[in-house]
């Protein structure tokens, strides 16, 4: 079993930089396959979430450590082989309460919360895990496939 | 993000290019307020043609010039939409809710 990363990125959390590590994503996943469509939605989601940890968890500060690290997925799905890719970020500010994040109705006039809507929407996999002093989210996206996806095995290539 | 203004007697045009994100979305949103809260054009248009990408806060920005039309009784319209911005508008289930065109003519038009 090979864990070895595809990308790896350290950011300063200045929003500046966000369209370096969107110009550095995007071409990545076009590697990997996916098709134009997902690749916004894997860029939209990375960048969202990115924004997210300069606005809250850094509370706009521009000189705090992001990590972000990209790796291909393999899984089994119904004994056919499918490819996905999980991202990693990973933050030094103070834990998330996942239950106060907001989940707003769409049928409003939204001024914000729209980036916890647009990760969600665009990625198949969004966990939030707090391990010791540092706020990692993963973030997983497979490739479609043209069934529904039943009796899945996550297997890191 | 570059955003330059087009004024007539009738509409203002802003053409905007580049990717509209955290780090410059509030350039928009007050371009957009400025120019709605004088209130002297009925109609301020927004060239997104050169626009490849919009995040929330874009939209947020969006969504506050769309508002502040809305209060002066004029309109806020929207063409040359990419495909990562017209998906943003439809996630966020706005696509419908502003007045989405394909080209200035349409625009000029309407």
């Amino acid at each position: 079993m090979n864990h070895d990363f595809l990308l790896k990125i350290k950011l300063r959390s200045h929003p500046r930089l966000l369209c370096v590590l969107r110009g550095a994503v995007e071409p990545l996943m076009a590697v990997l396959g996916f098709s134009e469509k997902d690749c916004r939605s894997i860029i939209r989601a990375v960048d969202e979430a990115v924004s997210n940890i300069i606005r809250h968890s850094y509370g706009g500060r521009e000189d705090r450590p992001i990590e972000i690290s990209c790796r291909s997925l393999r899984r089994r799905v119904a004994g056919k082989a499918g490819r996905g890719v999980e991202i990693l970020l990973f933050d030094h500010g103070p834990a998330v309460d996942t239950t106060k994040l907001p989940r707003r109705p769409l049928d409003q006039l939204p001024c914000g919360g729209l980036g916890l809507h647009f990760i969600r929407d665009g990625m198949d996999k969004v966990e939030y895990k707090r391990i010791g002093k540092i706020n990692r989210l993963r973030l997983v996206k497979y490739a479609r496939t043209a069934k529904p996806v039943t009796n899945t095995e996550e297997i890191p290539s | 993000m570059n955003i330059t203004a087009r004024r007539d007697s009738v509409a203002t045009i802003f053409d905007v290019s580049g990717d509209v994100d955290m780090s410059n979305s509030p350039e928009l949103r007050k371009a957009l307020l400025d120019e709605i809260r004088k209130g002297k054009v009925s109609k301020v248009i927004l060239n997104l043609t050169a626009v490849k990408y919009i995040d929330s806060s874009g939209v947020a920005s969006l969504v506050e010039g769309l508002k502040a039309s809305r209060d002066m009784k004029s309109r806020l319209v929207l063409y040359g939409l990419s495909p990562s911005a017209r998906e943003v508008l439809q996630l966020s289930r706005l696509l419908k809710v502003f007045e989405v065109l394909d080209n200035e003519e349409q625009a000029l038009a309407s």
